[in-house]
């Protein structure tokens, strides 16, 4: 076990910059979800940890030891592929013992490590099986164990889950966490699925456009998320851009009730966000309050539970959407083309500073 | 309803049409291999065979070349083309273009310039293994077919890095993954080897070797039923040979385990 430290990484390929001055410091025992839409370069720099990339510039620290120069099989870092990467020819129990193998352990201790993670990973029953007798999630579980049987320094992930279908994603996932805690291996899992990221990450490192925009517990990437790509990318909610006014954001012509915006300068661009679990709608009747709006509603998801209502701002030269989730119980009385208006809590909204929503 | 009971009566009909096609000449060539004139029909040109020394000599030498081909395909053709795909996959198109070469060149041209060009030490030039040389580019397109099947089938880049991050080094991966993966593709590449090293004529011909394939021509000029014979003796290790490919293969696709 180890802390892995990530250190002016950059890396370009064929004048394209694909990582840009990245700073990452991991904890020893930590589990971390690098968290990006495709292409932003979370691969990439778990490559380059693994050592399978170079980078151009830039070190990776691992245990305190200098590894950027060291080759992947020098490293003492177990990884686990998207694509189900076990060796054809060989069973689940002698894929699991291959690194043992390599690494020159005697053959009754390789086979004694290799059948205790085959355990830890619930597959003993299945060690004589050859990889193309196994379903993907067995697989990936044999491939977890492998991973870990080399005692490694760090474990990478990268996107072990994708290739699931979502009842065993989800096991798996908390199968990953429980082994992960186990082990007390520093982990590090890529992914584009945020749920997937915030159910079993320490932290979260949100990354895009080959930066790293905001690393925090999931709670807080959710709660009080420090950058609009981050705001808009984790769950769902709505972003505008408009300027700073006391407790208020101006958009157009409308005040919107954020305390948060008094702590940057009047008159200063800001984005606000607001999280649709924190909206409540109220068929409208008389006057609208004071930072509060008026819309109409556009359309309903039902999502079980809950029903999400997307309700166009009325009055706004942009069009403005603003979503609320409701107890669908209560939703059946908000149908498209009723006329409601929506208020939340001031202390609900993320106020943020810069005006444009588009990175 | 099943595949069979789909295929209807014109189907059948073209079935049995293409079956007779191949059938009827593969027959008659092994009624005429029994026949000892007149209406007379025994084993006399088999035994004919049998007794001739020169058979085995050119069926010994042509076992030779087939191996001595086989082993330069696995150690050239095969590193070359899994380096290719870890480290040069761009130089596919090449691959493809020098794997096609073959079947443009005709082998009379081949041999002309095989005869101008290679000058060499005497172990080679002037002995039987210089053929090893021409059957190598032969048998490139389906050497090559076959193991590049075999490679992407199996996602050799990562698998590769799996057995890196487990701490193998390049040889370990090849001798310990890569070649177990590919045993099937390689099999199957050398027994399409071993049939076209054995139905080759013209560069063994032209270069005065005396192959398997020569030694059928010679005795055809003047022993026709012996030759009917050999002939029949060819087809049925060509198919020996496929059927082992198949067999391979299927046993690639039956679990492993069960066995």
């Amino acid at each position: 076990m180890a802390t892995v430290d990530v250190e002016g990484v950059r890396k370009s390929y064929a004048g394209r910059e694909v990582l840009s001055e990245m700073d990452l410091r991991m904890a020893d025992g930590e589990l971390i979800c690098l968290l990006g839409p495709s292409g932003c370069g979370k691969t990439t720099l778990l490559r380059i940890i693994a050592g399978f990339v170079r980078p151009d510039a830039g070190r990776v620290v691992v245990g305190g030891a200098d590894v950027t120069r060291l080759s992947a099989s020098a490293r003492r870092v177990g990884m686990v592929f998207q694509s189900y990467s076990l060796f054809p020819n060989m069973t689940a129990l002698d894929n699991v013992r291959f690194g043992p193998r390599v690494a020159g352990l005697g053959k009754p201790e390789q086979i004694q490590r290799a059948r205790e993670l085959l355990d830890l990973v619930g597959l003993s029953a299945h060690e004589a099986k050859y990889p193309h007798q196994l379903s993907g999630g067995q697989q990936q579980r044999v491939a977890l164990a492998r991973a870990l049987a080399v005692r490694p320094q760090v474990l990478l992930l990268d996107e072990p889950l994708s290739a699931l279908d979502a009842k065993v994603r989800a096991q798996l996932r908390e199968e990953i966490r429980r082994i992960q805690r186990d082990t007390g291996v520093t982990t590090v899992l890529v992914t584009h699925d945020q749920e997937e990221a915030l159910s079993i990450a320490d932290r979260v490192a949100v990354m895009n456009g080959g930066r790293l925009l905001q690393v925090a517990s999931p709670a807080t990437i959710y709660r009080a998320p420090s950058h609009g790509f981050v705001a808009r990318f984790i769950g769902s909610g709505a972003v505008f851009s408009g300027v700073a006014e006391g407790g208020q954001v101006r958009v157009e012509h409308l005040s919107l009730a954020a305390r948060a915006a008094a702590e940057h300068a009047h008159g200063t661009p800001v984005q606000i966000f607001i999280r649709p679990e924190k909206v409540r709608l109220q068929a409208m009747g008389g006057a609208v309050p004071d930072g509060a709006v008026s819309g109409e509603v556009c359309e309903t998801i039902f999502l079980g539970a809950l029903t999400r209502v997307r309700l166009s701002v009325h009055g706004t030269q942009t069009p403005l959407n603003i979503w609320a989730d409701l107890a669908s119980e209560h939703a059946e009385a908000f149908q498209p083309g009723s006329h409601v208006v929506a208020q939340w809590d001031p202390d609900a909204p993320r106020v943020m500073a810069g005006g444009d929503t588009a990175d | 309803m099943s595949d069979t009971d789909r295929l209807g009566a014109g189907g059948w009909a073209i079935l049995i049409l293409t079956g007779l096609f191949f059938a009827v000449p593969l027959v008659m060539t092994a009624a005429f291999s029994f026949w000892e004139g007149g209406s007379r029909y025994g084993l006399e040109a088999y035994h004919v065979l049998l007794a001739s020394p020169k058979l085995f000599e050119a069926m010994a030498l042509s076992i030779e070349l087939a191996l001595a081909t086989v082993a330069a395909l696995v150690l050239l053709l095969v590193p070359a083309m899994i380096f290719m795909n870890l480290h040069a996959p761009k130089l596919r198109p090449v691959f493809e273009f020098i794997a096609t070469l073959p079947f443009v060149v005709p082998a009379i041209a081949l041999v002309a310039g095989l005869s101008a060009l290679i000058t060499g030490p005497d172990w080679l030039i002037g002995t039987p293994f210089y053929l090893v040389i021409p059957y190598f580019f032969l048998a490139l397109p389906y050497a090559y077919r076959s193991i590049d099947v075999g490679i992407r089938s199996i996602d050799l880049p990562t698998l590769t890095e799996a057995a890196q991050s487990l701490g193998a080094g390049m040889g370990q991966t090849i001798l310990w993954i890569v070649l177990p993966s590919l045993r099937s593709a390689m099999v199957g590449s050398a027994l399409l080897t071993l049939a076209v090293v054995f139905g080759e004529f013209t560069f063994a011909n032209v270069l005065l070797f005396h192959t398997y394939a020569v030694f059928i021509n010679e005795i055809g000029q003047h022993q026709v039923t012996a030759a009917a014979a050999l002939s029949v003796a060819s087809f049925l290790l060509t198919w020996g040979a496929m059927l082992g490919v198949l067999v391979v293969g299927r046993g690639r696709a039956t679990p492993i385990g069960a066995r």
